[in-house]
């Protein structure tokens, strides 16, 4: 049960997007609208202090638990992909309000039609696998 | 007690979400949330339609019990941590939603006039719901990650296809709020 970690630190970021109200359509209808700076405030000093972390990776000054290096996996490149992948994930986010970690809490807060929208993010993830072959990079 | 049922501002959350990052590298795993979508096709049994499903599960079972912790951390929040507070929205923004027809604004997270049992059993309702998923699924998996994986990971890592995913986000998030929702709504 090494792995029982990942569970205690899912819970964690489950109650940290609940209180912070990012799991609400509303917040993200608002950022969308440019009406509030609370959603950038959270994305905006989650990246920063994130990129401080980064640095003290790439240092070593943080090593993992098991004391290596920790280095970060390099996300795949192309201009397509991102810009028109990305486009339709931010059609999604916006419409269901809520993007896939969300999702999860919804569930737990009892937001049963949450579930239809997790049955079609893994249809649609299906169908991506699918066509992934096909499609520009 | 009280800062605990009491919402969090975003100088505590945006920290937090970072210390969650930190955690996930320091136990020498990835931050992202997406790529248990396809964890789930392969549960489903999508190896047998595509090979790119074609994943040994074992591989992903800390992922798996991090998205279940996420649902227990929801679940601990609904139960314990929930003050009943509504969201305290822009007041323009309560009046463009009115504009749009939605009624009782940020009285809890979640709009009715999506979430309800009564939008679910429509026609219009369900096809909302299940097109933004699906949008939210195979979008995320083109883009190869969703807000955690690249919004957060990718710039805070300062990968280029980061920044074109997470400019792609906002154009879609913009195109919807802007143009489609008064169409929809």
């Amino acid at each position: 049960m090494k792995n029982i970690k990942f569970l205690i630190i899912g819970v964690l970021f489950g109650i940290i997007l609940s209180k912070s109200e990012v799991v609400s359509w509303y917040r993200i209808y608002e950022m969308f609208k440019f009406q509030s700076f609370h959603m950038y405030g959270i994305i905006g000093s989650a990246v920063l202090i994130s990129m401080v972390f980064m640095q003290l990776f790439k240092k070593g000054t943080i090593k993992n638990y098991w004391g290596e290096q920790i280095t970060v996996k390099e996300k795949k490149k192309g201009t397509v992909r991102t810009l028109v992948g990305g486009t339709i994930f931010g059609l999604g986010w916006a419409l269901a309000g809520s993007c896939p970690g969300p999702i999860f809490v919804l569930i737990g807060h009892q937001v049963f039609p949450i579930l239809i929208v997790l049955l079609g993010a893994v249809l649609g993830a299906f169908l991506f696998g699918l066509l992934e072959k096909r499609l520009p990079k | 007690m009280e800062l605990l049922t009491q919402p969090w501002a975003w100088y505590i959350a945006g920290p937090l979400i970072a210390i969650i990052l930190l955690l996930m590298f320091y136990f020498g795993r990835n931050f992202g949330v997406s790529s248990n979508l396809e964890t789930f096709c392969t549960i489903s049994g999508a190896g047998k339609v595509s090979d790119y499903f074609k994943t040994d599960l074992k591989t992903k079972s800390w992922s798996l019990l991090f998205v279940a912790g996420i649902i227990i951390g929801g679940v601990i929040s609904s139960y314990f941590l929930q003050g009943n507070h509504p969201i305290d929205l822009n007041p323009q923004t309560v009046q463009d939603l009115t504009d749009l027809g939605f009624s009782n604004t940020a009285t809890s997270f979640i709009p009715p006039e999506i979430f309800s049992t009564e939008a679910l059993f429509s026609l219009k309702g369900f096809l909302i719901l299940i097109g933004a998923g699906m949008l939210i699924g195979f979008g995320s998996r083109y883009a190869g990650g969703c807000t955690s994986g690249h919004a957060i990971t990718g710039l805070s890592s300062l990968q280029l296809p980061s920044l074109l995913a997470v400019i792609g986000f906002f154009i879609g998030g913009l195109v919807m709020t802007w143009i489609l929702f008064p169409l929809i709504f």
